[in-house]
This record gives C-alpha cells, structure tokens and sequence, in this order.
C-alpha cells in the first residue's frame, strides 16, 4: 500500500510548464463538448422532470447513424444531418413509449426505465454493429502553437458545441415554442390549465434533447472510435455535470462541464487518465455534500 | 420485538432448496458441474439481491452498490495476493469498508435529504469512482483485465477459503450465505427500524416530528446493506476464483442489481430470490437455445452473444411500466384478490 501511494506521487510533475497549459486548454475544449451533453439532459430535465439513464446510448446511436451513413457515401455534412435526425426520432420515441406511461409514477421508476432502455440500447446496438471499435476515419490534423499541440477536431467541437448551445439559447428566447417550453419547466401544474399542450411540448423537448445528442454524436465521431459500450464511458460524466450545476439548470450545467473537465484534463496529465476522472468523481462528491442542490442549483 | 418464527412451509421450503443438488445429481448426473454452477450463481446473487433489498424496499434507490460488491471482492483479493492475509480476515475487512464508505457517502447524503435522484446519480457517482480506482491500480489489480486469486494448494482449503473444484461444499456454502441473508431481511422487517424507515420513506418530515432519527435510521440501514453486499462480493470472488471491475463492480452492476430486486419484487421476502431465478435462468436459457440451434445460430451470427441482454433491456422496460411490483408481488396480488373473490362468493 505504502509504495502504491509513492507510486502515485512518483507520477506526480504538475510543474507549470507549456505541457500544463496544453493541459488546460485541452480541459477547456473538452469542456465544450461536455457542456453541450449536459445540456440536452438539463434540459430534457427541466421541462419533463425525467433522467434519462441512457442519454449516452442516444449520443451512441447517433455515432453510429452517422458512421452507416458516411461509410454508405453521404458526404459528411449530410451524414451529421441524418445523424441528429435519427436521435431527434430515438428521443421522440423514448419518450412516447417508455416515458409516457411512467410519467405519473415515482420519479426512480422513471429513472430505471430509462436504465432498461440503456441495457437494450447497448445489446441492439452489439447486434447491429458487433462489438468491433468503428472509426469514420477523418483525420483533421492538429493546429501547433507554440511547441503545443491542438486538434483540430476538439477546436470545431468546442466551436459547434458553442454554437448549438447559442442556437437553442436563442430558440427558447425568441420562438414562441421556446417560450412555452420556458414556462412549463417553471410550472408544470399551472401550464396546462394556460392552455398549453403539455404533451405536444414534452415530446418537442424530447426530440430536441435528442438531437443535441445527435449534434455531440457529430462532434464526437471525429474525435473517438465507436463502440456498443461508449455510452457507459460518457454517461456517468454527463449526469456528474448536471448534477453538480443543478439538474435542470443549463447555465449551471454550462459551468460544472468546465469545472469538470480541468479535473479531467489536468488530473490525467499529472497522473494516469484514470485518475484525473477519479479525481473528478471524487470532487463532485464532496461539492455536492457542501451544496446538496448542485453548486448553481436553488432550492428545489 | 418477538423473535422469528419459521413456519412449516418455510421448513418445506428450506429443505427442498438443501435437497436440490441431490436432486441434480439423481437426475442429471452427466452436467452435474455445470447444473449446480447455475445454483450457486443464483444463490449468490440472491444474497447480494436480498441486501440491496434492504435499502431499496424504503425508497434508498441506490445505485452504488456495485462499488460495494467491489470493495468486499476487490480487498478479500489483494489482501490474500499481495499481504498473504486469508480471506477470512480479507472478507470482514472488506466488509467493513464498505460499510465505512456507506457511512461516509450516507451521513451527508441523509443529513441534508438528498433523495430520489440526487441519491441516484450521486451514488452512481461512487461507484464509477470506485471503478476507476480499481482499474486506476493496475499495477495491482490487473486494470480492466482483472485479476486471480492466487490458488492454495489443490484449491479447495479451509484456511485460504478456496472451495470451487467442490461444486457440492459451494453449493451449501453459498445456501447458508443465502439463509444469512433472509435472516437478516427478516430482523429488519420485524425491527422497530423498518416501521421508522417506512415512515421516513414516506413523509421525513412527519417522522422527523414523531421522535425518529431519520439520518441514524437510514445509516444504520445502509451500513447493514452495504455490509451484506460486500460479503457477496468477497465470497463470490472466492468461488469464481476471477475478479473484473465489470464484472463484480461497476454501473452495469450496479443498474443489475436493482432490475434484478424490481423484476422479482422489492417489497417481499423473496422477491430478490425470484430475480435472481429469472435474470439467471433468462441469460441461460437464451444462451443454450441459440447455441443449441443452428438456424437460429446461423440467422443471428455473432448478433447472438447480445440477443438475450436485449430481451433482458425489453423485459425490464416493460416491467417497470406494467408489473412494477415485481413477478413475486403481482403474483401474491394476484392470489389474495382469487382469494377474495372465493370467499365472497
């Protein structure tokens, strides 16, 4: 035990040095992509007040859509488009059929529905694809500051991930669909009885979570290989974010995914990857012990 | 509180189950092995079932206790590799630290009411931290691979607990493990405790105002929980003689222990059993039926090895939305509502 501990610190060379700062930086691109995941549960959250366990297997489904998509000879741009679309349907379609049933259940049921879904998700996916890791196989190269280095794809991740987050900011401000979609998260007693269609806005929020899981899955597919079981990798990281910012709270969520992903980046630079993430995981605890209702979370 | 009383079905019961691998040996005798493999397995997952039960059944959705099954296997291990500490001072350390970690992720997580949700994802948080230290040490303990036991002499001994060439004695080990487990879910259900904790399930605030120490209530029972699943975990690593983060820890555990108690019934004695029958014999069954066929074997292909966990997801789902009492709770519904309708008649 003694020398597993010496070990550890051994690894230990955080110097502030250019490697540290590629680290950061790193972090923050990272942080986009992450950011942009958690959103589409938050928001999925605040308005439905349902967890989806198996929001990374959506992201999954969506890189492979894409994949099949790419490899059949769509150009990219047009495979990412079929790709969102075919996640705005899987969200459309979980919540008409799993979630609708259990809306007036306990909340856990709603929760463990969803882990049923991930499990046949995951299993459908093994089937369709094999178990084999799948690559789109573009390579977008590094940009090189400064004996740093960047790739490309994180860059553009950071950047669409920005974007999109803008985009839905900006939908749910301006569009009148937004605005209800604004209202009922706020009350979701009051709203019907306005005369507001709650169904129809649950399964418009649903496909629009989806389909920022198929805007991530967009992003994702350029930086990392495909397999059945990604989603297990993700997931857990994804539901540490928005909780942390406070489930259902977007802005929060926004700030958490860069808190998180320094642990990560910087974490994994001074130690092995494992660490960084279990260092991450151990920091959310301990902030969610001093602030129960997430760091940017009111009171609920 | 009165003492247990085990009535003459529950001895029929007992004793059917102590007779089943004589049963198996009169009957099958040419796959005897792998018979009682499957027995064993359901009886330790029973175990582990039944323990997570006893937190789930008043409203504790915990998903972290697969980092619990971790703990206990994972420190029975590399106690016995790694110090020559024999199991049977390896297990009761492990399963002290995880009731140590239960305290420790519980005290905050009841003082200020984290529940539903936040008590979900936070304990899903624990165990993926867990996880990630297992695979973190591989150094240690093989990483994502996983790791042996080492084995001791021919491998069935006393002092290193290693009993798995003797599928009969791991058959009666893991039967008594069982019996614990039912004892146990047993004092707590006639406890003072399980009426406070099903007061407290249902209104904190209300048996926070009658005199109930709602946090020490719910530690004592997560300390308990905890404890039983880290036995599980230590004693099913001395019988599978291998131990792999995923496959004695982590999420996709820990999401099966809670299907698993759902699918059998949460409220019952022998809910967490049922499961364990049926999440076992599901995964067995397919398995055999496609490998057994060559056309279904050869329209499937590789797509096999995943058909039974899809049909496991599917039956999940659907037993969430239309039997969410589990196979042992609607069927008890069921019989007193046949009932019933006799007697009226």
């Amino acid at each position: 035990m003694v020398d597993l501990v010496l070990g550890l610190f051994s690894r230990l060379d955080c110097s502030p040095d250019i490697y540290f700062l590629e680290a950061i930086i790193n972090g923050l691109l990272l942080a986009g992509l992450l950011a942009l995941l958690a959103l589409g549960l938050n928001l999925i959250f605040g308005v439905i007040d349902v967890v989806w366990i198996c929001y990374a297997e959506v992201v999954m489904v969506g890189m492979y859509g894409i994949n099949f998509a790419y490899k059949g000879g769509a150009p990219f741009l047009l495979a990412a488009v079929f790709g969102i679309l075919v996640t705005a349907l899987a969200g459309v379609l979980l919540h008409f059929l799993v979630i609708r049933p259990v809306l007036e259940t306990p909340p856990i049921n709603q929760l463990l529905v969803t882990g049923g879904v991930l499990f046949l998700m995951q299993a459908a996916a093994t089937m369709a694809f094999g178990v084999e890791f799948k690559n789109v196989g573009i390579r977008l190269g590094s940009a090189n500051v400064a004996e740093m280095s960047f790739s490309y794809a994180r860059i553009l991740a950071f950047l669409v991930a920005l974007g999109g987050m803008l985009a839905l900011w900006q939908f749910l401000k301006r569009t009148y669909v937004g605005t209800a979609i604004r209202a009922i998260s706020q009350d979701r007693q009051i709203m019907p009885l306005m005369g507001v269609d709650s169904r129809r806005l649950y399964l418009v929020t649903s496909a629009i979570g989806g389909g920022l899981a198929g805007l991530a899955a967009t992003l994702m597919v350029l930086q990392y290989d495909i397999y059945p079981q990604i989603g297990l990798q993700f997931g857990p990281l994804i539901f540490m974010i928005c909780v942390l910012g406070g489930l259902g709270n977007m802005v929060g969520g926004f700030i958490a995914a860069f808190i998180i992903s320094q642990f990560i980046a910087v974490g994994s630079s001074c130690f092995h990857t494992e660490w960084g993430y279990a260092v991450a995981f151990l920091f959310f605890m301990v902030a969610i012990f001093i602030r129960p209702q997430g760091l940017f979370g009111g009171k609920s | 509180m009165t003492g247990i009383r085990v009535t003459p079905a529950g001895i029929i019961g007992i004793l059917m189950v102590a007779a089943l691998p004589l049963v198996v040996r009169l009957f099958f005798e040419a796959s005897e092995k792998y018979y009682l493999h499957l027995l064993i397995q359901i009886l330790l997952w029973s175990f582990i079932y039944t323990g997570w039960s006893l937190m789930g059944r008043f409203g504790l959705t915990s998903l972290g206790h697969g980092a619990f099954t971790g703990i206990g296997a994972y420190a029975t291990v590399m106690l016995w590799n790694f110090a020559g500490w024999t199991p049977w001072l390896g297990i009761p350390v492990g399963v002290v630290l995880a009731a140590v970690v239960g305290l420790l992720v519980g005290y905050p997580c009841f003082r200020f009411r984290i529940t539903g949700h936040y008590f979900a994802l936070l304990t899903l948080a624990l165990t993926e931290f867990v996880r990630l230290c297992i695979v973190g040490m591989r150094d240690y303990t093989g990483g994502s691979l996983g790791t042996q036991p080492k084995r001791y002499a021919d491998g069935v001994s006393l002092y290193a607990l290693q009993f798995e060439p003797d599928r009969m004695l791991s058959y009666y080990i893991a039967f008594a493990l069982w019996l614990v487990g039912l004892y146990v879910w047993l004092r707590v259900d006639r406890s003072m405790d399980r009426y406070a904790l099903d007061a407290a399930s249902q209104d904190e605030d209300a048996a926070a105002s009658v005199g109930i120490d709602v946090t020490r209530e719910k530690l004592k029972i997560t300390a308990l929980s905890a404890a039983l699943c880290a036995l599980g975990g230590g004693v099913f690593a001395q019988y599978q003689m291998y131990i792999g983060p995923d496959t004695i820890a982590g999420l996709g555990l820990s999401l099966n222990i809670v299907f698993a108690v759902i699918a059998g019934g949460l409220w019952t004695l022998l809910g967490p059993t049922i499961g364990a029958v049926f999440t076992q014999m599901l995964a067995e069954t397919l398995r055999v039926a496609i490998q057994g066929s060559a056309e279904l074997k050869g329209l499937l292909g590789n797509s096999a090895l995943a058909l039974d966990q899809a049909i496991y997801g599917l039956l999940l789902v659907l037993f969430i939305i239309y039997m969410p009492k589990g196979i042992l709770g609607t069927g008890t519904d069921w019989w007193r509502r046949l009932r019933e309708k006799k007697a009226a008649s």
